[in-house]
């Protein structure tokens, strides 16, 4: 039986990932669990989180997950969301510089207060649904279209750099930021595919059936 | 591409039921939330919005039930509002699901408990709600306070001033309900939703006075608001969400349709 374990280090919103998954893929079996034992044993693993980059931070390591996620990202399907695509990241300048699990190369950095876009002011978290440029194609991609809108919540971003090979999709705010990066069995958005109504779904889908290939 | 404007349909649920007050104050009933959420969610809503409007504390589990199973069948993002408190308050919702709180009272009476709240939970999830009402004259240059209690008790608080602070203290998000409009339908208060969007560098979304689509979109493109919410015109059928976006696509404002 399929199983997908959502990581439960205490931050986020775990249950709307859970009921998420459940939605589109019925017949897995979806595991919120705590236990490094339970998640080690599930075909696909998820770390979502929301909230303070040093707080998750700070409970990844204390509950040993930093090594657990390195370790099921060698050989199946991961998927990181929002917090815990930045989690992925080297560093955070949030909270002062907060080193992170480091699957990913590139920072993690504050939109700015005041956020331009040309002579308009921008506010800051960037929340709400933005356009998703697809710049990888990909198999979580499939029947998304290029440009669809995804719901993103958040304050800090992985700059989308020209010579960033793992950006998989692209939003401009102020910036071009990183939407998803993806690399080999790892996929991570910044935007809550949980909370994007369709598009967001179709994703969770992708990722149920997943054989961590591109 | 760059980010939409929201339409953010609000349910005012008791005791398990969605009723829509004018001016808090004649109720009439419109059914069951996790129904109309999903047929909002159906039209296109970009979130909803549910406030809990039920008095008595032996009902809040009536209401984390409740959001419990919207959130287990509406994708989008889902705050929840009414008788926040305590951190407990918040923990309970996030976990039944909800994916923002909005805290109302409370910061007016405790302004550290906002604080406290974002940096527990993160600022993304804490709207402070902020209920306005006109205290200049006609004529005089714009000025709003801070009232509570459905609108009954004046605090003295500046409503811009006060917007300001509760930004400054780590909230994500302002929902701004003007009690001269709120169920007049004659629109937003469009100076006070402007002073505010201005001062303050985090998203505002308008309430209180929307009686038709025009109104939504003049929120935006006047009042400078992130985000609308309404309720009655959706509630009784008058216009559809959908209507409501391709209304405002027209009119130039960034839309997800």
């Amino acid at each position: 039986m399929n199983s997908i374990a959502i990581i439960d280090y205490g931050m986020g919103n775990l249950h709307s990932v859970a009921s998420a998954v459940e939605h589109v893929a019925p017949s897995a079996q979806v595991i919120v669990s705590a236990d490094s034992q339970v998640i080690r044993e599930a075909d696909r693993v998820i770390l979502p989180g929301v909230g303070a980059i040093r707080d998750c931070i700070g409970e990844i390591r204390r509950l040993g997950f930093d090594e657990l996620v390195k370790e099921v990202a060698q050989d199946r399907p991961l998927l990181g969301i929002c917090v815990g695509m930045q989690a992925m990241m080297q560093r955070s300048e949030e909270n002062n510089g907060v080193p992170c699990i480091g699957l990913f190369d590139g920072d993690v950095k504050f939109f700015g207060n005041p956020l331009f876009e040309g002579s308009q002011r921008l506010k800051v978290p960037h929340m709400g649904w933005n356009g998703v440029s697809q710049t990888m194609a990909h198999p979580l991609w499939h029947n998304i279209e290029d440009g669809e809108r995804f719901y993103f919540v958040h304050s800090y971003y992985v700059p989308a750099e020209p010579d960033m090979a793992t950006v998989a999709g692209q939003s401009d705010y102020g910036y071009s930021l990183a939407a998803a990066i993806a690399h080999q069995n790892i996929f991570a958005t910044q935007f809550h595919p949980e909370k994007s109504q369709h598009s967001g779904l179709q994703l969770l889908e992708n990722f149920s059936t997943w054989d961590g290939r591109i | 591409m760059g980010l939409a404007k929201r339409i953010i349909p609000c349910l005012d649920v008791d005791q398990g039921r969605v009723v829509k007050g004018v001016q808090f104050v004649d109720i009439r009933d419109a059914g069951d939330p996790v129904e109309i959420a999903k047929k909002y969610d159906e039209q296109g809503a970009d979130e909803i919005t549910f406030l809990d409007i039920t008095a008595s504390h032996e009902d809040r589990d009536t209401t984390v039930h409740t959001v419990e199973k919207m959130a287990s069948q509406v994708f989008i993002p889902l705050t929840v509002g009414g008788g926040i408190r305590k951190v407990e308050d918040i923990r309970n919702m996030l976990n039944a699901g909800a994916d923002k709180v909005s805290i109302n009272t409370a910061a007016v009476f405790n302004p550290d408990f906002v604080g406290e709240a974002a940096s527990r939970f993160g600022s993304q999830c804490i709207v402070v709600a902020i209920d306005a009402k006109q205290v200049s004259a006609p004529g005089e240059p714009g000025r709003w306070e801070i009232f509570t209690h459905g609108g009954r008790k004046p605090t003295g608080l500046d409503a811009i001033e006060w917007a300001q602070k509760m930004a400054s203290y780590g909230a994500g998000e302002i929902l701004l309900t003007s009690m001269d409009r709120d169920g007049m339908k004659s629109g937003f208060d469009l100076g006070v939703t402007r002073a505010i969007s201005d001062a303050v560098s985090i998203p505002v979304i308008a309430s209180g006075g929307v009686g038709n689509l025009q109104h939504l979109a003049d929120g935006v493109t006047d009042g400078g608001a992130d985000a609308v919410l309404a309720a009655s015109i959706f509630h009784f059928g008058e216009y559809s969400v959908q209507e409501a976006k391709r209304f405002m696509h027209a009119q130039g404002i960034e839309m997800r349709l």
